[in-house]
């Protein structure tokens, strides 16, 4: 308290932030990028530890003895689905029946705002089959979800084969003390979607779904497998699921510890993890795990079929079989026991998992930082947008610490902050709501008119006039002036400028809270312009590195990113067609599953970084 | 000053409106940030039920409004949405009125010359009561309120009028409301000094324990304020024949047995506290609200309006179960304090700090609740943010307060003895 009210120490403190305000600002946002950077560096790293106790005490002997037969049934339910032309719904449901389940359907249908090119669909209708395995041991209250997505083509039939398989294997046990469900879901996520809100009678997105006959306790936990081949070489773990958000890191404990018990190669991310960490190549590639981890994270979609169970406080994480062209192979019965050890484990919880961290980043599967290491990061770059609005507050003189505290500096305090007139600064703000408001509606709303008048598909005229909506909003400072009358104050953009601040810290504040990646990358390109743009910046050179670090050319960056750091280097002209369907992708996922990241960045960010590109040209 | 406040309140009538019909309209009210135990229109509307049934109200530890409340609220349920519209009308207005009557700096010859920088305008001091109206009835906390149908607009109406008749000088009426306030919610009770006082110094009568007059209008002014407590209590009783709300009502108040988050100190406290300490730190929490009254008192005798202004502050952020409403209404009260903006040290980071934690509120409550990553801890470190900023928010405004009359009696640049400027420090 002595540094608040003490006027001499506050003005020293002050004189210090203001004077050496740039060299502090350039001195945070470096260390900021050091320390995320930092992060991946093994020492700086904790190793991954079981914390809750019912799964870390017990063993389990796993016995899972029919991989063969399980492949065998896979390609049963191939063939059918092959027959049928889609999800074999009567043989599922006839072989779940026969292996002692209680077996459900529900149907649904869900016609998507526009078509989805990359999984060329548009009107989609179809089937979930779920067999029940109710507890012999307890009163039934609570479950566990196994799942297979039945896929287009010869994908996952291998997944669903083991299902059955397991399924069969676990009715002749006796220790089950949850329901076990056994999901088999058509079109992958919309299917889950429409279970999901059918099991938990909600209804977010205005899906139409048939209501679940039967249910199962509250689920404690799921697993969403997917197997494309006989044997694979590797599991890799997907844990990114809605909004970036995360399943306790128990799970993935779970998932290491078993694969490290039966010898099975796990990865995260497609990327085995490396004991070098003292060299080069080492820390490179725990870095390149991690940020491949943040990309994904910070897109905000489910990357797999568990993302959407987060949502309802189910932990949840897919598991992916891959095969490459490695020689030590794993079979199907090895991963049957993988699968069957899991899930005993899970039985044995006593409460929903939640002794471990749900924030968390991972260098590699047995590593990982919690928010209290990564969040400093953020703060670090947070940390330059307040110093920065002190700056203008007291160069506004409102706060006049800076001079004789109150008393000097109050001669013009009757004319404070809010002189330049609320309207010159309301107005801007505004305006470039408005244009957000556009972006957000216009693109779904036009998409029939720019078909008929351009000769291009329904989502080719969503996502350009998304890009045509976000593009015309650069034109806006001008006009917004020519809506003033005695704009133009060096005060009113400072005033302008210092609201900009504020708002952008508070929103990034608030993103990295929900989710941390999608936080530090925006944050990482607005901070520096939010903190040096001034009227009297030369206007063509701040004009073009705006641009550059605008949300959307951010958005390009990270595609080119995500590929180079999957090892899949695209040309400019398929990342641009890449950069398409990620918009594209971006507006269907909150269409269809209420992903928040469109609606942040059109509504917020943009309208936000908009505000910036005015003080730019304020006149 | 007619047609300004015509479109206020025009403006405010819409937003509300608007926000009355929009899907927003469910949201609100789930918040527990708006709504209370004890204000919830959820809880009034099972309180009327069970009225209707003919079982007591306060069977079943939902309801916990004043009995005179649901029996008001039984005759215009109906319209409940226009009653909460024209209580926020009301406030603002009564605002609005109060203000008018204020005349600050009249006796400027009694100052130094130098001073009179710091002496209001008539010009100044002519829209601050429209600048009061406008802070209430467009701020978003009371906004966020109406829209929730929490009874909390009363209870700010009530207090807004008994202020007003303080301020006019009527001391029936002022005990009245005084009384209907303190019969609402039992906090306003601290009210009762700076009321006493402001009466007094309007009928020049010093505070001096020695006078006859001084305690002859005391005495005066406690009777007519305990007699319509008892009163009111008695009306209660008669309409419900059993003295349940008692309990109901005050015990729950001052005894906190929900536990509810909620933007206060109370609720994580009461939650992590062993059982057998409960009853010492209860005594300790609420002896906050009325402790600072006694300081205070014979600090600011004064400037009694002030003094109410600290008063409800003090009370928004100590009782067990604030809202945002609470909030918003010692904040409309801010304008007309903006004499001492020039003052204020901390007003940057303190309402950065609001703000922010504005904003964390529903972030930090959806990750805890919903996602179900977070937990309470975020969320209680959060409200003690808020509430730090909130006591350095009406610290820093009693500092100005206390600062301005320094200068107003000493002259506004001070010289030390050897002539150079001296600054004044606070330790």
């Amino acid at each position: 308290m002595g540094l608040l009210s003490d006027p001499n120490r506050r003005r020293a403190l002050t004189k210090l932030l203001t004077r050496l305000n740039a060299p502090i600002c350039v001195m945070c946002y470096l260390a900021g990028v050091a320390w995320f950077m930092g992060l991946a560096f093994e020492p700086f790293t904790l190793r991954t530890y079981m914390s809750e106790n019912a799964m870390g005490s017990t063993m389990v002997e796993e016995r899972f003895p029919a991989g063969e037969r399980a492949l065998a049934t896979g390609r049963e339910f191939a063939a059918h689905k092959k027959k049928v032309g889609g999800m074999p719904v009567d043989w599922l449901v006839k072989t779940m029946q026969s292996r002692g389940l209680e077996v459900f359907t529900q149907s649904f249908t869900r016609k998507l705002p526009f078509p989805d090119e990359n999984k060329e669909r548009y009107m989609v209708r179809g089937t979930n089959v779920y067999g029940i395995l109710r507890a012999p041991r307890a009163p039934r209250t609570e479950a566990l979800v196994l799942s297979a997505p039945c896929s287009e083509g010869n994908n996952n039939n291998q997944a669903v084969g083991l299902l059955l398989g397991l399924a069969q294997y676990f009715r002749s046990q006796i220790h089950w003390a949850k329901d076990i469900i056994f999901l088999v879901n058509e079109h992958d996520l919309i299917g889950m979607q429409a279970w999901l809100e059918g099991y938990h009678h909600t209804n977010t997105t205005g899906g139409d779904w048939s209501p679940l006959q039967g249910r199962g306790g509250s689920i404690q936990a799921a697993l969403s497998l997917e197997l494309s081949s006989d044997v694979i070489t590797s599991l890799d773990l997907v844990l990114e699921g809605l909004n970036g958000q995360l399943p306790n890191l128990d799970l993935a404990n779970l998932f290491y510890a078993f694969c490290q018990k039966i010898g099975v190669l796990c990865t995260i991310q497609g990327k085995l993890q490396r004991n070098d960490w003292d060299t080069t190549s080492g820390y490179s590639h725990a870095a390149q795990t991690m940020m491949l981890m943040v990309l994904k994270q910070a897109s905000g979609r489910p990357w797999g079929d568990h993302g959407l169970f987060l949502r309802y406080h189910i932990e949840a994480a897919s598991i992916r079989g891959i095969n490459s062209f490695r020689q030590y192979k794993t079979d199907t019965t090895t991963i049957g026991r993988l699968l069957e050890g899991m899930y005993r484990k899970l039985n044995n919880l006593l409460e929903r998992l939640h002794q471990s961290y749900f924030f968390y980043l991972m260098p590699s599967l047995s590593r990982f930082v919690s928010i209290g290491y990564y969040m400093p990061a953020f703060g670090l770059l947070a940390v330059i947008l307040l110093l920065r609005a002190l700056d203008l507050w007291v160069q506004l003189g409102a706060s006049p610490p800076g001079t004789e505290d109150g008393v000097a500096g109050g001669v013009q305090v009757s004319n404070g902050p809010s002189s330049p007139g609320v309207l010159s600064i309301l107005t801007p703000v505004v305006i470039s709501h408005m244009t957000g408001v556009a972006l957000y509606t216009l693109p779904i709303l036009s998409q029939e008119m720019a078909v008929q008048h351009f000769p291009v598909s329904e989502t080719e005229a969503v996502v350009l006039t998304a890009i045509a909506i976000y593009t015309a909003g650069l034109a806006l400072p001008h006009n917004t002036h020519r809506l003033l009358q005695g704009e133009g104050t060096e005060e009113g953009w400072r005033v302008l400028k210092l609201v900009a601040l504020l708002y952008l810290a508070v929103l990034l504040g608030c993103t990295a809270l929900i989710n941390f990646s999608l936080g530090f990358i925006l944050a990482l390109s607005l901070v520096p312009i939010a903190a040096f743009i001034t009227p009297h910046t030369p206007k063509a050179l701040s004009a073009a590195i705006m641009v550059l670090l605008s949300p959307g050319c951010t958005l390009l960056y990270c595609v080119f990113v995500f590929q180079e750091l999957q090892e899949t280097p695209v040309s400019l002209q398929d990342g641009w067609m890449l950069f398409l369907s990620v918009i594209s992708q971006g507006i269907l996922d909150h269409a269809l599953y209420g992903s928040l990241v469109y609606p942040l960045l059109a509504l917020l960010i943009y309208p936000c970084w908009l505000l910036l590109w005015n003080i730019l040209f304020w006149k | 000053m007619a047609a300004p406040l015509t479109l206020l309140l025009i403006v405010a009538v819409t937003i509300r409106a608007v926000l009355f019909r929009s899907s927003l309209a469910e949201l609100i009210p789930e918040r527990v940030e708006v709504v209370s135990p004890l204000n919830a229109w959820k809880r009034v509307v099972e309180g009327l039920a069970l009225l209707d049934l003919g079982v007591s109200p306060y069977a079943g530890d939902v309801f916990h409004e004043t009995p005179l409340i649901i029996y008001f609220f039984h005759f215009v349920s109906d319209y409940a949405e226009i009653v909460f519209m024209v209580m926020t009308r009301l406030v603002g207005c009564v605002f609005l009125l109060q203000f008018r009557k204020q005349k600050y700096a009249l006796e400027a010859e009694r100052y130094p010359l130098d001073c009179l920088e710091l002496i209001r305008t008539p010009k100044e001091m002519y829209y601050i009561p429209l600048k009061v109206a406008m802070f209430y009835l467009l701020n978003p906390f009371t906004i966020l309120s109406c829209v929730a149908k929490s009874t909390c607009g009363l209870n700010n109406a009530v207090i807004a009028l008994f202020i007003l008749c303080t301020v006019k000088g009527s001391s029936l009426m002022s005990a009245i409301f005084l009384a209907l306030a303190t019969y609402q919610s039992i906090y306003p009770l601290t009210l009762f000094a700076p009321a006493l006082l402001y009466l007094l110094q309007r009928l020049y009568i010093p505070v001096n324990w020695q006078r006859s007059s001084f305690w002859l209008f005391t005495t005066q002014y406690t009777f007519m304020y305990l007699g319509s407590l008892c009163v009111m209590v008695c009306l209660s009783f008669f309409l419900l024949s059993s003295w349940d709300f008692l309990s109901s009502v005050y015990g729950f108040i001052l005894s906190v047995p929900d536990l509810t988050p909620n933007i206060g100190l109370f609720w994580y406290f009461f939650a992590e506290m062993f059982e057998h300490f409960r009853l010492f730190f209860i005594c300790v929490f609420q002896i906050n609200v009325f402790f600072y009254t006694i300081p205070l008192s014979i600090k600011l005798k004064e400037h009694p309006i002030f003094l109410i202004f600290m008063q409800i502050a003090i009370i928004s952020i100590f009782k067990s179960y604030p809202t945002v409403g609470d909030i918003a209404l010692y904040m409309a009260f801010l304008p007309a304090w903006n004499h001492l903006y020039r003052f204020l040290r901390n007003i940057f980071l303190v309402s950065v700090v609001l703000l922010a934690c504005s904003t964390l509120f529903p972030v930090l409550w959806h990750l805890w609740i919903y996602a179900g990553s977070a937990n309470s801890n975020f969320y209680y470190a959060i409200t003690l943010l808020f509430n730090v900023a909130q006591i350095l928010l009406v610290s820093d405004y009693f500092y100005a307060y206390l600062r301005r009359e320094h200068h107003l009696t000493h002259g506004l640049y001070l010289k030390r003895k050897d002539g150079s400027e001296a600054t004044l420090v606070l330790k």
